[in-house]
């Protein structure tokens, strides 16, 4: 079942052409990661899926992407809820300057629950997800800019969780991070796809086969092949795709 | 010695006689106005109104409409001031609009204040019918301090950084909400110092509430002493020093003056440190 498709989708910031006619059918529950050289529109691909490029004022989209069956880009649509259902985590772990407390409960106080209780065993349930609880439970009330990078970004992926999405979009979440806290979130990315579909833009080829389900290659705004993972850095269809996880370039 | 090191000593001393100086100068002026105003203050003349039949001079009138004045002022510049810097730096798109809206606010903050005075007394005094009052004087110092109070809150917005406000869009929060809990928390340092940089200006200014404000020395509560002229602290100074001649009296409100801001600055430094210190908390 694909949760997220996209047809013929163009995109442009300003005059130069970002995404020239992807077509992807995104699996439900599973792990697709996007791979390419830096500039190759991966990143601006993972930005289109929640709508962030509606941020920058020179973007033009053509095409369409729907989630659940909704074209998310039509005038119905209220952005805040398309981001309540695709929640993002971003390259550089970014905690907002409050405690870890309300960090967690920023999302669910935002989509309107005040109630304490409840905040409590979101935010519980949250961390507990994100496997940062043990780490931080005495110290919820404490500002989360003082947690380690790694911990500062899986209070970013809790953070996310809060608001309950179907979809995380991960932007290079481990590209900031030690080796360590890299593995903690590749271990945490694989119990989170029990439940949710986790789109993950890397760098890392090794971190796409050690994690994915499928991959993505993406060249020069083109997608250039789709597929399962495995086969794809076995047997790449595609000459350039061949190239590029051989290392040829990139 | 050779040539390097007299040319290295040279400048060295060069250098050290710049600081001395100009430490000295400000110690030097400092010391004088303290010396020649702290013992011609006391509790009569901070607690009286002047009066003529006892031939008594008191300053208290002068520091509560000082403190109106101020209060007054605030109320007015600091929504105006952090509402344009908010629209400047989070809404608006048109860039060469916000460069004009930019540059009119620094040649605001660059004409001299007698101007402002001017422009005061025919809008607000004349136009608006307001007549020689503190509520003239008040307004007529928002507008000369919107462009410092819209300034900085405009920088301490822009340092805040981009990644916050796209972590609360992630979230699905609305424009506003990512203002109200994200954004502004962030810069209330700057509106802050914004705000003290207006009152240090508006502690010192003369010139502009002479055409505005008035010289009344009448002691009023807050509301009657909005319509009413009055002389603030340093108008007073002014008036105390050419006309009556009251030098004593003059250097006795300097040294306050040189106090209120001493304490001024300090406070602003430490209201800085102390949102530096709960932002790293």
């Amino acid at each position: 079942m694909s949760i997220i498709t996209a047809k013929d989708l163009c995109l442009w910031y300003g005059a130069t052409q970002a995404l020239k006619n992807i077509n992807i059918e995104i699996p439900e529950r599973s792990i697709t990661a996007l791979i390419g050289p830096s500039g190759c529109g991966k990143s601006t691909f993972l930005k289109t899926l929640n709508r962030m490029n509606d941020l920058i004022p020179s973007v033009r989209i053509e095409g369409t992407v729907t989630y659940g069956g909704q074209d998310i880009f039509a005038p119905s649509v209220d952005v805040n809820d398309l981001r309540k259902e695709i929640g993002m985590v971003f390259q550089k772990p970014n905690p907002f300057p409050m405690s870890i407390y309300d960090n967690i409960a920023y999302g669910p106080r935002t989509h309107g629950i005040k109630n304490k209780i409840q905040l409590d065993d979101i935010v519980e349930e949250a961390l507990q997800g994100a496997a940062i609880w043990d780490e931080v439970k005495d110290r919820l009330k404490k500002s989360a800019l003082g947690l380690s990078g790694g911990q500062q970004q899986r209070l970013c992926i809790a953070r996310a969780m809060a608001v309950k999405p179907k979809v995380l979009l991960m932007d290079e979440p481990t590209s900031a991070l030690d080796p360590i806290s890299t593995s903690k979130i590749e271990d945490l990315t694989q119990q989170l796809k029990k439940d949710y579909t986790i789109i993950m833009v890397t760098h890392n080829m090794q971190q796409a086969v050690r994690i994915s389900d499928n991959t993505a290659f993406f060249l020069l705004g083109e997608l250039v092949e789709f597929g399962d993972t495995e086969q794809m850095f076995s047997q790449p269809q595609d000459k350039r795709t061949e190239d590029y996880i051989t290392g040829r370039f990139g | 010695m050779n040539k390097r090191n007299i040319y290295n000593w040279t400048m060295q001393i060069l250098m050290w006689l710049a600081a001395g100086i100009t430490a000295g100068l400000t110690l030097f002026l400092l010391g004088y106005v303290l010396y020649k105003g702290l013992p011609n203050i006391t509790w009569e003349l901070l607690s009286t109104k002047p009066s003529y039949l006892t031939d008594r001079i008191g300053i208290l009138p002068d520091i509560l409409n000082t403190v109106y004045i101020i209060l007054t002022t605030l109320v007015f510049v600091i929504p105006l001031g952090v509402g344009a810097a908010i629209y400047l730096t989070e809404y608006a798109s048109n860039k060469r609009v916000v460069a004009m809206i930019e540059y009119a606010a620094e040649t605001l903050s660059g004409i001299p204040s007698i101007i402002y005075g001017l422009f005061g007394s025919l809008f607000f005094c004349q136009f608006m019918d307001l007549d020689k009052s503190l509520l003239a004087g008040a307004l007529t110092l928002v507008i000369m301090n919107l462009p410092t109070v819209m300034r900085t809150t405009q920088e301490s917005l822009k340092t805040v950084p981009q990644s916050y406000r796209e972590g609360a869009f992630g979230l699905g929060a609305g424009k506003w909400r990512v203002i109200r809990t994200v954004v502004l928390p962030g810069c209330v340092d700057g509106v802050v110092t914004g705000c003290i940089l207006s009152i240090g200006r508006i502690v010192g200014e003369s010139a502009a509430l002479l055409f505005t404000a008035g010289f009344a020395h009448a002691l009023n509560g807050f509301v009657d002493a909005l319509f009413t002229s009055g002389s603030t602290l340093t108008v007073a100074l002014y008036m105390y020093a050419t006309e009556g001649g009251e030098f004593g009296v003059a250097f006795a409100i300097a040294a306050i003056l040189m106090i209120l801001t001493l304490i001024i600055n300090l406070s602003a430094s430490l209201i800085g440190k102390y949102f530096e210190r709960k932002k790293n908390a």
